[in-house]
């Protein structure tokens, strides 16, 4: 728990204001966000570092009619177009419908040709006929938060980690990255409308619990290279973490979907190479900075991934 | 032991546990009683245990050069990792 108990009261009452008495439940509580669950709605506390400007920006953008089917969109928390509302202390608080989420223990069987769909059409928006202005995506922006954190988190050590080593390897391969991948310059592209956070836990099934799936969580949304969005299952692919055949499932229904942000055939890497390498820093750095943290070693898929890290600076 | 047929001398091989006369001079093959049914059935067994014809090849998906290397056209060994508790976490997190 990080939240103070104020904080999920008033969460709870924003999730379930017509059923009073019924227990709301905590669906995650981490330092980035806290969601509560009261029945068919959900309140969210988004980070306490998060611009409530663009974050109205990016809930106008969700209840878009041109986002509809592809993106969960947020129920008014203060009035009918008013989807936000902040604490005293100036945190944001969000109202959504509640929605089923993949279940945890078979990945295999996760919707990852539906996520590729999703991503297909959110990356074919049309971005001048959204409400503008439409923020940067964020992805860059939170690979460079992820090496700060790994970097804190070995400093707080009073010797020498048996963590050094890997952390280094995934420093060098951060420094190997260009500006853009590590938020220090715009990049190349912005043309697309992407979600910048892509992970299975970003899907939802609406109305629960067999609607059709829909993306979730928009913190990170906005423009820029679209190939980010793709770039978690391409970076876990390339580390020999997920299947052979569920990247190449997952890559052909965005391809056949018209997804825009890899050439449509081919050799897809020239388009992924810089964000699947930037993510795949930003899972290093984030293990790192957990296992320092524990004070414990790193298992075989951190392993694996900073192995990877690695491998990009020794071609 | 000499041939029955050109009385030439003959020759005995083992194959696969199976005694055989062969003629030095016609090259003629003598087999004892049951032999002929041995080699049969050593013929019908082999057959059996050879390898079924190889699978269509399976095209690898393109990867990066920084990539874990991979086992050959098989794809679905290394050590994708399912069983690792924290691959699951890592699919369900930023």
């Amino acid at each position: 728990m990080t939240t103070t108990a104020p904080l999920l009261q008033r969460l709870a009452a924003l999730s379930a204001p017509a059923v009073p008495g019924a227990a709301p439940e905590v669906l995650s509580d981490r330092p980035d966000g806290t969601v509560v669950r009261g029945g068919s709605t959900v309140a969210k506390a988004h980070a306490p570092d998060c611009d409530p400007h663009d974050l109205a920006a990016r809930l106008r953008i969700a209840a878009h009619p041109l986002l509809h089917g592809t993106l969960l969109p947020p129920l008014p928390a203060t009035a009918p177009d008013g989807f936000l509302t902040l604490t005293d202390d100036g945190r944001a608080l969000t109202r959504w419908p509640y929605g089923t989420p993949v279940s945890p223990d078979d990945p295999d069987a996760a919707p990852w040709e539906d996520a590729a769909r999703l991503l297909a059409r959110l990356h074919a928006v049309d971005v001048t006929q959204l409400p503008g202005p439409v923020p940067p995506m964020r992805g860059p922006a939170k690979s460079a938060r992820a090496l700060a954190r790994m970097r804190t988190a070995l400093a707080a050590g009073t010797r020498p980690s048996p963590l050094t080593a890997a952390a280094g390897a995934v420093v060098r391969a951060g420094e190997f990255l260009p500006p853009w991948a590590r938020g220090a310059a715009p990049p190349p592209r912005t043309d697309l409308l992407c979600h910048g956070d892509l992970h299975l836990g970003q899907l939802i099934r609406h109305p629960a619990p067999d609607g059709p799936w829909l993306l979730i969580d928009i913190d990170d949304l906005g423009l820029g290279d679209g190939a980010w969005d793709l770039a978690r299952p391409a970076a876990w692919f390339a580390t020999g973490l997920l299947a052979p055949d569920l990247w190449s499932r997952f890559l052909a229904a965005y391809r056949t979907t018209g997804g825009r942000a890899v050439r449509p055939e081919g050799d897809p890497w020239p388009d992924l190479e810089i964000p699947a390498r930037a993510l795949t820093v930003q899972t290093a750095a984030l293990a790192v900075a957990k296992a320092a943290a524990a004070s414990r070693a790193l298992d075989g898929t951190e392993t694996a991934v900073v192995d990877a890290c690695a491998r990009m600076t020794s071609l | 032991m000499q041939c029955p047929k050109c009385h030439a001398p003959m020759q005995t091989y083992n194959r696969s546990g199976v005694q055989i006369e062969q003629c030095a001079g016609c090259r003629g093959i003598f087999l004892d009683y049951g032999e002929l049914e041995s080699l049969s059935r050593l013929e019908s067994q082999w057959l059996q245990q050879a390898p079924p014809p190889p699978p269509a090849p399976q095209a690898y998906p393109a990867a990066p050069a920084w990539g874990a290397p991979h086992q050959g056209h098989h794809g679905h060994h290394g050590h994708h990792g399912h069983h690792h508790r924290s691959f699951g976490h890592m699919l369900f997190s930023s």
